[in-house]
This record gives C-alpha cells, sequence and structure tokens, in this order.
C-alpha cells in the first residue's frame, strides 16, 4: 500500500521574461532537497528537471507556479503555465527542434533539448497543453532506491 | 589534475574559490550552450565555457560541475560570482580561446565526458 502522506509542499512562482532570475526557482528546490537529504543523484536529476522547465517559461510563457510535493515514496514537480503553449507535442519532444530566439540563445538555452532532457531525467513524465492558453508537466521521482531508473 | 594546476596551465586568474585550488579535477566538458552542458554533463564535471551571464554558475550548480573555468577571458556578473562563493564553485578566468584551453588540458592528461566506441 503506497502512502500518499505529504512530507512538505511547496509553491513556487516563476515569471516569463526575466532571463536575469531564471533558474532561481530550481536554485532553491535543490537546496530544499539537499536539506531534506534526499539521495543526491535524485537530487541532480530532478534539478535539471526544474532547470529546463523553469527555463522553458522563462522563455515561452507569462508565468507559471511550480509545486513541489514530496511524500515518503516520490516526489512530485507540478508545473502550470500560462502562456501560448505547444502545437505540436510530439515534436517538441524531439530531440533539436526548437523555436528560440536569438536572446534565449544568447543566454545559453534554446538548443531543443529541455523537453527530451526533463523527460530523459524523470522517472515519470507527463506533459499537456492547450494552444493560446498554456502547457502543464508533470515530473515525478521515485525515492525508493530500488525502483531507481 | 589539481585545479591549482589548471590554473598555471591555463595562466588562469581565480575569481572565486581561492582556498579551493587543492580540489581534484578528473574529466572535463566544454560548451557556451548551457542546454547542451544539462544534457551531457556528469557529476564532478570541470565545465569550460565562454557564457559568462549567471546561467553558467546556475547551471553548473544544478548539474554538480565541480568547478568553472571562463575563456576567452570571460568573467562572470556580480550574482554569478555570489552564487558560486554561496555554493562553494571555483571559478578560474583565462585569456585563452575554448580550443587552446581544451586543447592544453587534454594534452596533459585531463580526459572529456565523451569517446568514441572501441574498434573490434
Amino acid at each position: 500500500m503506497m502512502s500518499d502522506e505529504v512530507v512538505l509542499t511547496q509553491k513556487f512562482e516563476i515569471t516569463g521574461g526575466d532571463f536575469n532570475k531564471a533558474g532561481r526557482v530550481s536554485t532553491d528546490i535543490k537546496e530544499i532537497l539537499q536539506e531534506i537529504g534526499i539521495d543526491p543523484s535524485i537530487i541532480r536529476r530532478t534539478s535539471i528537471a526544474s532547470y529546463e522547465a523553469e527555463m522553458n517559461v522563462v522563455m515561452y510563457a507569462q508565468r507559471a507556479v511550480l509545486t513541489l510535493n514530496i511524500t515518503p515514496e516520490k516526489l512530485h514537480l507540478e508545473l502550470e503555465d500560462e502562456g501560448p503553449g505547444i502545437e505540436n507535442i510530439e515534436r517538441a519532444m524531439q530531440e533539436g527542434y526548437s523555436t528560440a530566439t536569438d536572446e534565449m540563445r544568447e543566454m545559453g538555452f534554446g538548443a531543443g533539448m529541455g523537453l527530451p532532457n526533463i523527460k530523459k531525467n524523470s522517472d515519470k513524465f507527463e506533459i499537456s497543453s492547450t494552444p493560446g492558453k498554456g502547457t502543464s508537466i508533470k515530473i515525478t521521482m521515485s525515492l525508493d532506491q530500488t525502483e531507481k531508473k | 589534475m589539481s585545479l591549482k594546476e589548471i590554473k598555471e596551465l591555463l595562466q588562469a586568474e581565480v575569481i572565486s574559490g581561492e582556498d579551493n585550488l587543492d580540489l581534484e579535477i578528473t574529466f572535463a566538458g566544454a560548451s557556451d550552450l548551457m542546454s547542451d552542458v544539462l544534457a551531457f554533463g556528469k557529476p564532478g564535471i570541470l565545465l569550460l565555457t565562454g557564457l559568462s551571464n549567471a546561467q553558467s554558475v546556475r547551471t553548473a550548480n544544478i548539474i554538480d560541475a565541480k568547478a568553472i573555468v571562463y575563456v576567452r577571458g570571460k568573467k562572470p556578473d556580480n550574482e554569478g560570482i555570489a552564487l558560486a562563493n554561496e555554493k562553494g564553485i571555483p571559478i578560474l578566468s583565462t585569456k585563452l580561446m575554448m580550443y587552446t584551453a581544451c586543447g592544453l588540458l587534454f594534452s596533459h592528461g585531463l580526459s572529456g565526458v565523451s569517446s568514441l566506441p572501441d574498434k573490434k
């Protein structure tokens, strides 16, 4: 029987277009996970997934709320953004496909690796999007070492 | 190879982490593209980059990089330096171009994160 008891829940706001602050939320999340004492390899994969997702909001959306939920067995990151959404998710999931602008590339991002890299680092990855409204991403990590990817 | 040896080899300036120069570095990777660093970087990596915004330090922290060497004389901004100090990530800056900096380190025995498959 899986326990749904929440150990920690925290919400973070991400502002679109704010390149200076981009990455702060994920840096904070990494610190929180380190304080809790999560396994370093899970922290690293979670941080990478979170950072990629945060950069996507900064680059493409107006704003987003990122919710971190930790239960004894799982770590959940749920991101809901208000933005243009993604017309063709299958294409956006392909490595190298990108709609990034020059400004984004100058920041070192926009190589079309973001979504595939989030999926690669997550134990479970779900994405849904409504064009013109926004995108929602759910990342789940198993905290049980024996189930680790 | 210690960070101190890397500093001397690249005639680099220490921007942050003067007390951490005895850190042992076993491999390195170089890119100006943080997307690729996030996708291909490995924990413990020495990151060489010419991208000097705060994202470069945030990315290094996220992927558990051991230290950063900025090439082409670049230096991170104050926010980047503050984060590096807070997270204990030493930062060097060399005037060398990326290719030369990497070549020097590689020819002195510092390996990369990728290799060709063995020919059979």
